[in-house]
């Protein structure tokens, strides 16, 4: 029962960071109707980004979402203002493109960060020299909590607590401003959105950044409790698109859904099967989603 | 107020408008009248500049539409409403007409509006936090006008709002839209119904072929031997 208890907490824990990673992807779907397959790649960019800031500048890594978001945003905006939008513009581009540009996209990310940093795994290292001195890490990155028998790692409390105020923070912003209300309209009418006086390019352009830097955000949390190496891309990529399959494509509640569906299926598959087959684990829920739901949650939800 | 002059349009290669003219006056309710793929709704695109015109001018208040951005359009108050109503299927009825006034002028001025309209339309009052794709066509519709007024139009152009509804609710939407017009908001109307709207138009075009054949007031074009014989099947 303590066994059960524990890999639930930690499902339910892991489930709420790989959330706002599919809630990201699950907007760039809803809007620019491409799947990206860039986006485990941009999670990338904020783990070396965080990574470099504990290892040279002594930065604690939760702290260093406050560069990693906006860093990684105006990346993104880059990348979709002169990389994406000029083939979503063309009708007589396919949407297909687009999917390979993103593929693309993700490849020379993946291939820059081993020119710059080998292909060496890299973590958070408990202590880092800042000029000629040494600085600890913060003591509560090795710490748990205990609650009845069940330990809660405090990192992943640390990561659970701000997904939850992302996703928040970016429901407001979708559900209350203006600017969130036409990016779903854009998603759900990009005609109609124009005739709204709406610049659907630069809404386009925003959905990519605002997905990515949720993506980095994720980046920031995981370090801690990750490893991190050129091709860690692809996995969190795959584990985006299974999130965003499971939720319903374009739907950001089940995307919420979904994460946790996928946290708790790895750990229990970790716990249960093998530590080895716990991506296998997620996987397979997958095709059954696939195969019996081919919508995802999406039916059982409206936004 | 609203010029059209000597426009021509395409579609890629496809030339869809040809050399059209016409002008809407203050106060007026205009109806272009033809049969499909006659180039009626893509005259109100070309007017609210979804579709660039390869030549001729739009002039709406000594302001050139053809050079300016769609938004900038609806800032000055030239509002389309698109056919087949294109509503924001998965927002309530209430964010879709908030969807309708996003322009600086019409932003300060939208919680007066939301209750104007839920005034003229009390069915959709009821229904405020319904999702909107779930009303029926012809609540669709009322959205769809609804969130077109939110804009504060100064010119309404409405593309087909009988498509696809019964007999009595187009009643009820030609109703609406004299109703609208009595507010002293202009209207240019798009339809193929044809016999009602030319009763209660002031003055109509018919095109065929992307070309403007004739025009008239509604009861010159009512009474006219080639109209009567095209169009009203007499």
């Amino acid at each position: 029962m303590e066994t059960f208890l524990q890999t639930l907490a930690s499902g339910i824990l892991i489930g709420g960071l790989y959330a706002i990673i599919g809630i990201g992807m699950t907007l760039i779907m809803g809007v620019l109707n491409i799947i990206n397959l860039a986006h485990g790649q941009i999670l990338m960019i904020s783990m070396y980004i965080t990574w470099v800031l504990w290892h040279y500048f002594g930065i604690d890594p939760y702290m260093s979402i406050f560069i990693t978001i906006p860093t990684v945003f105006l990346i993104a905006e880059g990348i979709s203002k002169y990389f994406l939008h000029p083939l979503i513009d063309k009708d007589s581009i396919l949407p297909e493109n687009q999917v390979l540009m993103t593929v693309g996209i993700g490849m020379v990310i993946m291939e820059l960060a081993r020119t710059i940093f080998t292909s060496d795994f890299k973590s958070i290292s408990p202590t880092t020299t800042l000029r000629g001195e040494k600085i600890d890490i913060p003591g509560y990155l090795q710490n748990s909590i205990h609650i009845a028998n069940i330990s809660i790692s405090i990192p992943l409390l640390i990561a659970f607590s701000i997904s939850i105020f992302l996703t928040l923070g970016l429901f407001l912003f979708l559900t209350k401003t203006d600017k969130g209300r036409s990016v779903r309209a854009t998603a759900q009418d990009k005609g109609a959105a124009a005739l709204m006086g709406i610049s659907t390019a630069k809404i386009t352009i925003l959905t990519y950044g605002i997905g990515s830097a949720l993506d980095a955000a994720a980046g920031s949390l995981l370090l801690p409790i990750y490893y991190l190496y050129p091709d860690v891309g692809p996995i969190f990529t795959v584990k985006a698109f299974v999130i965003t399959i499971l939720g319903g494509l374009g739907s950001t509640v089940g995307a919420i859904f979904g994460g946790l569906i996928l946290g708790l299926a790895e750990t229990f598959g970790a716990t249960y099967i093998s530590m080895g087959y716990k991506d296998a684990v997620g996987l397979i829920i997958f095709l059954l989603v696939l195969v019996f739901f081919p919508g995802g949650l999406k039916r059982f939800t409206k936004v | 107020m609203l010029k059209v002059n000597h426009v021509d349009m395409s579609y890629g290669d496809l030339q869809v408008l040809w050399d059209v003219s016409f002008e809407v006056r203050q106060g007026e309710i205009i109806v272009l009248v033809g049969a499909n793929g006659a180039g009626k709704s893509s005259i109100l695109k070309t007017i609210s500049n979804i579709k660039n015109p390869s030549h001729g001018e739009i002039i709406f208040e000594d302001f050139n539409l053809v050079t300016a951005q769609p938004h900038e359009i609806i800032e000055h108050g030239v509002i389309h409403v698109p056919e087949g109503r294109h509503l924001f299927n998965e927002m309530t009825v209430e964010e879709n007409l908030i969807m309708g006034s996003l322009s600086q002028r019409a932003k300060p001025r939208r919680n007066e509006m939301i209750d104007y309209c839920f005034g003229l339309f009390p069915r959709l009052k009821e229904r405020r936090k319904q999702i909107a794709g779930t009303l029926s066509g012809g609540e669709q519709q009322m959205v769809a006008i609804a969130r077109g007024l939110m804009a504060l139009p100064k010119i309404l152009m409405l593309d087909e709002p009988s498509l696809g509804l019964a007999p009595i609710l187009v009643q009820e939407i030609f109703e609406i839209v004299r109703n609208v017009s009595k507010e002293g908001i202009t209207i240019l109307l798009v339809e193929q119904n044809v016999r009602q709207t030319l009763a209660f138009c002031d003055r109509a075009y018919v095109l065929e072929n992307g070309r403007v054949t004739k025009e008239g007031t509604g009861n010159e074009l009512l009474n006219d031997e080639y109209v009567r014989e095209a169009y009203l099947g007499i």
